[in-house]
């Protein structure tokens, strides 16, 4: 019982300084690269890796200490869907702001008004289908 | 008459899979599986997916069980490899990254689909995917460090896009 | 053992929140600043996570949990903002 118990301290320990090492790369990168487009990798790093380990951590050190239940999942499921739209949604915004980019910008960069429109668009025809059947 | 309670029985139960969510959702946050619990999960299971049903379309139908696992074990590996590599590139104070903007062509046609890679992208460290553009079918990709763009989207098409065809059919 | 990596783990992410901070002082441009808080609202997450494990109580998941969804809707609503000059027509 007692070399169980030390062994999950010591995978709570690692991952909790696995997620902590990560949490604070990502900060790092976020100070340190020089344009926008390269500062937006960070915060997908510290969601991944960083936030994910110490949720880890959490869930195991609950499970350990009998507590019923692993409902750090939803978090970390909730970071997993969410990171992506918010990213995405950044540098849709850094885009039509024209915001300086150290690998110069793409040829859609003048379209981004269009192509901020396209999720409105593919609403309506979902929720004019969804309307007769309800 | 019988038409009608087809088409309604279809839509309580339209998505299973976002009703198993939601149900195993509720009960991880309630921490209990008492049957209150239990019937509300299901009562939430039933009414979210029918309410919300005008905003969240048709959905999309599992084609294959093996290439969602394959999928999985792809992305959640490239998560840790593409973590530790970035890792480096940012703790090198020597050395600054080349980055690149990367057009992945898409073949894939499903909107679920799109949404996924285009998430998967974004969540594997060192890629993130800026523009969807639906008009010309392709996602504009910014890397952090890329020497050849062009092998980057095949690496990206075959690992991520290939299972998610078969995914989605 | 646990003790004394909840603690690296809580100066590591205090460092990180710093930075974060600085780069919203910074700048230079307002999606750096969005970015910035929008990573200040994931490392606040992994903080909380990381008290409610030192307090050893569970009240703080909720915590947590809540200020995920605020970080979130906050933030596609200032990038909503900033691309369309306004958050819903």
């Amino acid at each position: 019982m007692d070399t169980v118990n030390s062994a999950v301290e010591i995978i709570v320990s690692i991952m909790l300084l696995v997620g902590a090492f990560f949490t604070l790369v990502g900060a790092i990168g976020m100070v340190r690269f020089r344009d926008f487009f390269q500062r937006l990798h960070a915060p997908t790093k510290a969601t991944t890796l960083g936030v994910g380990g110490i949720l880890i951590a959490s869930m195991i050190h609950g499970v350990a200490h009998g507590r019923y239940g692993i409902h750090e999942l939803l978090i970390t499921m909730f970071l997993f869907i969410t990171a992506p739209v918010s990213a995405n949604l950044l540098s849709k915004a850094a885009l039509h702001l024209k915001v300086p980019s150290g690998a110069g910008h793409p040829d859609v960069a003048r379209r981004t008004t269009t192509g901020g429109d396209s999720p409105r668009k593919k609403a309506k025809p979902v929720r004019s289908k969804g309307k007769p059947a309800a | 008459m019988s038409m009608v309670e087809h088409k309604t029985g279809r839509l309580w139960l339209a998505h299973p899979v976002l009703s198993l969510i939601l149900a195993g959702s509720w009960l991880l946050l309630q921490r209990s599986v008492a049957p209150a619990d239990l019937l509300a999960a299901c009562v939430l299971a039933l009414v979210v997916p029918r309410v919300t049903a005008g905003f969240i379309g048709n959905g999309a139908k599992l084609q294959s069980v093996g290439a969602v696992i394959r999928l999985l074990r792809i992305v959640l590996w490239d998560i840790v490899v593409s973590n530790l590599t970035v890792a480096k590139i940012v703790l090198n104070p020597l050395r600054s990254p080349t980055p690149a903007w990367v057009p992945v062509a898409l073949d894939i046609t499903h909107e679920n689909g799109i949404a996924l890679l285009a998430s998967i992208i974004t969540m594997t460290p060192g890629t993130v995917s800026c523009v969807v553009d639906q008009e010309r079918r392709r996602i504009m990709v910014h890397a952090l460090d890329c020497d050849d763009p062009a092998a980057m989207a095949r690496d990206i098409k075959a690992r991520y896009e290939q299972p998610l065809k078969e995914i989605f059919g | 053992m646990i003790p004394l990596a909840l603690d690296i783990a809580t100066g590591a992410i205090t460092v990180a929140m710093l930075l974060c901070g600085l780069r919203l002082l910074r700048g230079p441009e307002i999606p750096d600043r969005l970015l910035a808080i929008d990573t200040l609202y994931v490392n606040v997450v992994a903080l909380v996570i990381v008290l409610g494990m030192r307090l050893g109580t569970e009240l703080l998941f909720e915590a947590a949990l809540i200020v995920a969804m605020l970080g979130f809707v906050s933030t596609v609503a200032l990038a909503r903002y900033l691309t369309r000059g306004d958050v819903i027509e």
